[in-house]
């Protein structure tokens, strides 16, 4: 599948002018656009949402980052001097060869790509977002997962010295997460270290965060110290705060309301007071990729 | 003096409004317009609701009557905001979608008790006046009790609506909890 790459068909200034860019976006990549995964929803409504980029400024002051407080712009304000160098990643577990790698290695070996996702949180809003980043599956293979390896365990990284919100009990820190090894291993989800082209901000999960777009936001962990394969279902975080209301799966479904809000509509961010709700889309519109991963599975009860 | 002071507290109530009505109108509401109008309007419905249960211990500690007599302006700017705060709701975000916003008022219990404290601000505001209250006699006193079921409502809305306790609606609980437990002992002594 051939990944769309806004770079090459818009010249960089362009960034700074939104509505132009857009507007070229539209026109000359309509077509192109079709053979992506981030358009194949049916939804008329979400194709068009889908083309038109959320504002880095919005993107990088607009987060839910708890290690840095529970507040919309906490993390922006909190997380500058939070230092991501020297940063190891550690990958081992149900696998024949467990590596500790340095970031720098990271970006070495692996070259990123452009994705555009579009990130829809359990709260009701989205964005649409250019990462840069490189499918999880490629690191995963070097490290060969054993027949043992079922499911994936993100570790997010300890370090209350440096973030608040993590001398609180806010949730159970470090932050954890986990993904089944197919979810793991699907083209689509990535690891990031970047946005717009640049690197990737401290209060987006810098120096690496996980990004699974069908799912709800708060599955793809920040700042990621440790993965580990593993042959029980991890539970995370979220589960362990509220097992009623976050599940292991969390995959956008707007037929299956979170216990206290509803999820059959969401707001864009960045759009004005006058525009409405848009409704959801079943894996937040990556369905046609990713529905093949749950069939014969009720997704009512593995929420 | 006495001439100024209720139309000085009305004039300060009404900041929060103007500043909102500023935001709106020169599109600076943030990334999230509709939820920062919700937001702003739900904390300011809560903030009165804890400046209106805290002027009679403060009358107590103080011994002025000076707060009694604000409290009635402070008891209406809840249901002034509790209604801004309602109508964002109603009309911006669900746009008068009634199907959408009764199957919200029946099935999620945050809206559920946040719209039942507001159903139960409309009778204080119908019996808020100086006639009123000379005509109810005790009875208003009874009935104003409401205001409490209402804070306790309003907490509860908020806790139920937040992904985590932490830390905004555990505080405004606490100061509501303090301030209903200050009447337990006031009666106690009297
Ligand atoms: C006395 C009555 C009420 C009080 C004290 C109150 C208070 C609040 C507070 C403090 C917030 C959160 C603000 C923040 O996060 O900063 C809030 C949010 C909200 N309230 Fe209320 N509220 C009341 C009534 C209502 C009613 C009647 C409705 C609708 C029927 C309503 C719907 C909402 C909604 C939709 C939110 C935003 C939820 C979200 O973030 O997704 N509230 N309210």
């Amino acid at each position: 599948m051939k990944k769309f790459k806004y770079s090459e068909i818009t010249p960089e200034n362009i960034y700074k002018n939104r509505r132009k860019f857009i507007k070229n976006l539209g026109l000359a990549t309509g077509s192109m656009l079709l053979n992506q995964h981030l358009i194949t929803s049916a939804n008329a409504n979400a194709k068009k949402e889908h083309k038109k980029l959320t504002e880095y400024r919005y993107i990088t002051t607009y987060n839910n980052y708890y290690e840095f407080g529970t507040g919309k712009s906490d993390p922006v304000e909190r997380s500058q001097k939070f230092k991501t160098k020297p940063w190891d990643i550690t990958i081992d577990g149900e696998v024949e060869n467990p590596i500790t790698i340095s970031m720098e290695e990271i970006i070495e070996m692996f070259p990123s790509e452009e994705r555009i996702y579009k990130l829809r949180c359990v709260e009701g809003w989205s964005m649409v977002i250019p990462w840069n980043g490189f499918p999880l599956g490629k690191i995963l293979k070097k490290v060969s997962p054993t027949n043992k390896a079922k499911f994936v365990k993100f570790t997010s990284v300890l370090d209350p010295e440096q973030m608040i919100g993590q001398r609180f009990p806010i949730l159970d820190w470090p932050y954890k997460e986990g993904l089944r090894i197919d979810e793991a291993m699907h083209d689509l989800t990535i690891l990031v270290t970047g946005l717009y082209g640049k690197k990737l901000p401290n209060q987006n999960g810098a120096p690496l965060r996980l990004m699974v777009p069908w799912k709800y936001g708060f599955k793809s962990s920040k700042a990621i110290v440790n993965i580990k394969l593993v042959e029980k279902m991890p539970t995370s975080s979220w589960m362990k705060a509220s097992p009623k209301e976050y599940g292991f799966y969390s995959n956008v479904n707007p037929k299956v309301d979170h216990p206290r809000w509803s999820q059959a509509t969401e707001r864009v961010i960045g759009e004005g007071i006058i525009s409405p709700r848009i409704p959801t889309t079943m894996f937040n519109g990556y369905g046609d990729e990713v529905a093949n991963l749950y069939t014969g599975m009720d997704l009512k009860k593995y929420f | 003096m006495k001439s100024f002071l209720k139309p000085s507290i009305f004039t300060l109530s009404l900041i929060p409004f103007i500043i909102i009505t500023y935001k709106i109108f020169l599109n600076k509401l943030g990334p999230e317009p509709v939820k920062e109008i919700t937001h702003f309007t739900g904390e300011w419905t809560l903030i009165f609701i804890c400046l209106t249960l805290s002027m009679s211990p403060l009358k107590r500690f103080t011994n002025f009557k000076f707060w009694i007599k604000i409290r009635r302006i402070l008891g209406l700017f809840v249901f002034f905001y509790a209604t801004l705060h309602l109508l964002t709701y109603i009309v911006i975000d669900y746009r008068l979608d009634w199907s959408q916003i009764i199957d919200d008022v029946v099935k999620k219990k945050y809206i559920f008790v946040g719209f039942t404290a507001w159903l139960l601000l409309v009778p204080l505001v119908l019996t808020s006046s100086q006639r009123m209250m000379i005509l109810l006699k005790k009875n208003w006193n009874k009935l104003h009790k409401l205001i409490y079921v209402i804070a306790i409502f309003g907490s509860l809305h908020f806790i139920w609506l937040s992904k985590t306790i932490f830390f905004k609606p555990l505080i405004y609980s606490l100061i509501i909890l303090l301030l209903l437990l200050l009447r337990i002992r006031f009666k106690k002594t009297i």
